[in-house]
């Protein structure tokens, strides 16, 4: 007879390591919230399947103000604030970089359609491969040494911004399981007012990960996501040089007068 | 004359994500004036998220009068060369941290003397908008919340006589947000 074995109980169980979300989940939940969803202009900031947005949304209403005094007073740059060259993210590194080479190129206007003049625009992206410079990218994915993904300009007396750029890569991000991001540049503007301070992203037409990508969808209306993605335009492409793509900015409306303004 | 234009529906923003920091940051982006010049003082506070942890990846923007009320339109931000331009940025630090130095604004026009503020994070889909109000200024908007809430658009003199805002993006301390007329394009009827 064999000895019992008491000796040898299992210890508990434990916990099942909690399954990471998959694609799947966040596209499910995607719809859910978007058709729990009031359409709107802007993106959803309570938007659950941008999993990094659960604790940094304020729950409470946003409160009307009428802006006044010091929001009423964009601030204001000028040549002598930025080097025209960095408006060219391909010639920043003493070498070419690798990639589609495109010029990038539109208006930045108010809400009641004017331009806004002579006005700082920064951008920032992946490189061609899907990596930033930045030291917290881990994306085993090349680092282009002549690359920094980072540009500015100012926009002209039409309000027109002109850049010279690489197509970014899309990327994977850790929100969920095989999260990926579709490609984009980051852009940064101002307006005249301080009220129009704006941080957003600009996509590429036909991207397919657009649908499986909760930054974007956060935008819960199709016409208001479309207001982000650049166009083609094979007028803007050179020959034998660069692809050309146009994308228009628009800023919430001014609340200055005209006179105001004038005195400014 | 002035040519009525038709009203334009908005480009809406996005996170900041967690990559700006090669971007937007810059030499001297805090310092509206040197520290240790005449009138400088520090604006300093922590961005914190609704578990009360810092925000490590959250950018702070100021736009401010100079000490006589007077919202300055030059340029120079990003080389400022001793130029007073009323605006500046801060990247929190790892441990949630912005710290400006810069000069007391006066009120405008007569108004209470705030800072305007805006906020960005990884996280956080669109920009936020607030104001930090002087110690002792209040307006007709200030004194419309319920304290708690007035509460959190006070800035604090603090031990060291640097001003303290701190910024809640949630949470029982979050603070008052702001929206302001026409930022939800032509269609919301303001």
């Amino acid at each position: 007879m064999p000895t019992t074995a008491t000796s040898i109980v299992p210890p508990p169980a434990p916990d099942p390591p909690e399954a990471p979300d998959t694609q799947e989940r966040i596209t499910a939940e995607i719809a859910e919230a978007q058709a729990a969803a009031a359409t709107g202009a802007q993106p959803r900031i309570d938007f659950a399947p941008y999993r990094s947005s659960a604790l940094r949304h304020p729950t409470k209403d946003l409160r009307h103000a009428d802006p006044e005094g010091i929001e009423l007073v964009a601030p204001v740059f000028g040549h002598s604030d930025i080097d025209p060259v960095e408006a060219d993210l391909t010639v920043q590194r003493g070498g070419d970089p690798i990639g589609e080479r495109m010029l990038l190129t539109g208006r930045v206007l108010d809400g009641d359609g004017r331009p806004v003049r002579h006005q700082l625009v920064e951008i920032w992206q992946a490189n061609a491969g899907g990596r930033y410079l930045h030291k917290r990218d881990q994306h085993p994915a090349p680092v282009d040494p002549h690359f920094t993904g980072v540009g500015r300009c100012l926009t002209d007396g039409a309000g027109v911004y002109r850049f010279t750029t690489i197509k970014p890569g899309p990327y994977p991000w850790r929100n969920h399981l095989n999260a990926w991001r579709p490609a984009h540049i980051h852009f940064s503007l101002f307006g005249t007012e301080f009220t129009q301070r704006l941080i957003t992203q600009m996509y590429f037409p036909g991207d397919p990960l657009f649908a499986l990508d909760p930054i974007y969808q956060s935008i819960t209306d199709q016409a208001v996501r479309d207001r982000l993605v650049a166009t083609y335009d094979h007028d803007l492409t050179t020959h034998e040089w660069a692809t050309g793509y146009r994308w228009d900015i628009v800023l919430t409306g001014a609340h200055a007068t005209p006179l105001e303004r004038d005195e400014q | 004359m002035t040519i009525p234009r038709e009203a334009l529906a908005p480009t809406p923003g996005q996170t900041i994500g967690p990559f700006f920091h090669d971007a937007l940051p810059y030499a001297g982006d805090s310092l509206l004036v040197p520290p240790g010049s005449a009138g400088a003082v520090r604006l300093h506070g922590t961005v914190y998220d609704g578990s009360g942890a810092p925000v490590p990846d959250a950018l702070v923007e100021i736009r401010q009068a100079d000490p006589a009320g007077r919202p300055p339109r030059r340029e120079g931000s990003l080389r400022r060369d001793g130029r007073f331009t009323g605006w500046g940025r801060a990247a929190t630090d790892a441990s949630g941290r912005y710290a400006f130095t810069t000069v007391v604004p006066g009120g405008v026009g007569g108004g209470a003397a705030f800072f305007a503020v805006v906020v960005f994070a990884r996280g956080l889909l669109d920009r936020l908008f607030t104001r930090a109000y002087l110690p002792g200024e209040s307006d007709t908007f200030l004194a419309s919340l319920p304290a708690a809430d007035a509460a959190t658009l006070r800035v604090v003199r603090d031990e060291e006589g640097d001003l303290r805002f701190d910024l809640h993006l949630q949470g029982d301390r979050e603070t008052v947000f702001l929206r302001y007329p026409r930022h939800d394009g032509p269609r919301s009827g303001q």
